[in-house]
């Protein structure tokens, strides 16, 4: 397997998707190539910091002004 | 309504999409049979049967249903928004239009898929529009300089920092992930989002935005490793 394939199976890879004999393959080749092994671990690791439900919290405030907007438009629907 | 994309490409399923449902309203969306991944594996199916009597009581004219569905979604759909828009009084606006916008065409929707993906697809349609507008006022292009039929290769080898949530504060990493995910066109930024972020499968991901499941693996490959050079530039060991 060259860099090229294996580069193109990585996302797939990483979904679960390959076949195992080619999944077998990859993983041969992340052994052996230093370059390679980056990419495919950076690439995890980028969903991984996307995913950390800690970040972007919703403020307060914002909840605030949504639940005021709503209470209104159930007043509007009421009338 | 091609005169309303004066600025922006899009592919054209994306558009044709777009341009359908937004301005005729929700009840033209092609609602497929979706169920979320991520409530699929709770381990009771509580949760899910609560969210359908939710929606039915809400449809019947509950306000306290409806406003138990927002206090359910409100923190994932800001976080949504905000990623989308990377701005923090758009996401304030799309938060809200969204949610109202759903209380608006409730008896519309015919519940053939989860509340919560119907949700995000107003969403989706709200914060496009969002950009668009903000974009046409700066007269600024929105799509990246990618070249999307192009051969994707990586460019940076370089192995990251150990751990860089852990070296850097929580704003840090948020401007990062923000600027990062803003280098990416609107149509990969949204596939990414709701494919890795909110974890929607492949097959609703390519419902909500029109797309066949090839279109969403292929743009998904591409916003990963464009968001992973991106990082990178930021996260590489020195």
């Amino acid at each position: 397997m060259t860099c090229k394939e294996a580069f193109q199976e990585i996302s797939k890879y990483l979904d679960g998707e390959l076949a195992a004999d080619l999944k077998r393959v990859l993983d041969e080749h992340l052994c052996k190539c230093s370059h390679c092994k980056v990419v495919f671990d950076t690439t995890r690791k980028t969903i991984e910091l996307y995913c950390n439900g800690k970040l972007f919290p919703m403020p307060e405030r914002v909840r605030d002004r949504l639940h005021y907007a709503l209470r209104r438009k159930f007043q509007q629907k009421a009338v | 309504m091609e005169a309303a994309f004066p600025s922006w490409r899009v592919e054209d399923n994306i558009k044709m999409h777009y341009t359908a449902i937004v301005p005729a309203g929700l009840s033209l969306l092609p609602l497929g049979a979706i169920s979320s991944r991520r409530l699929a594996d709770l381990p009771q199916d509580a949760l899910e049967k609560a969210e359908s009597t939710l929606v039915m009581e809400a449809k019947a004219g509950s306000n306290e249903a409806f406003e138990e569905l927002v206090n359910r979604y409100e923190k994932k759909i800001y976080r949504l928004a905000l990623r989308l828009t990377g701005n923090e009084q758009d996401a304030e606006d799309v938060l809200q239009e969204s949610f109202l916008k759903a209380f608006e065409h409730l008896p519309e929707f015919r519940q053939d898929s989860r509340f919560y993906t119907w949700l995000v697809r107003i969403t989706v349609n709200e914060g496009l529009m969002k950009l668009r507008k903000r974009r046409s006022d700066k007269s600024e292009p929105l799509e990246s300089a990618t070249d999307e039929d192009g051969q994707l290769m990586p460019r940076d080898f370089r192995d990251w920092k150990p751990n860089p949530e852990q070296l850097l504060s929580q704003e840090e990493m948020e401007q990062i992930l923000m600027t990062a995910a803003q280098t990416l066109s609107p149509s990969l930024r949204t596939v990414f989002l709701l494919r890795d972020v909110d974890e929607l499968s492949t097959e609703e991901t390519a419902a909500t935005l029109g797309l066949t499941t090839g279109a969403v693996k292929a743009r998904l490959f591409r916003a990963r490793m464009q968001l992973r050079e991106e990082l990178s530039k930021v996260l590489k060991r020195e």
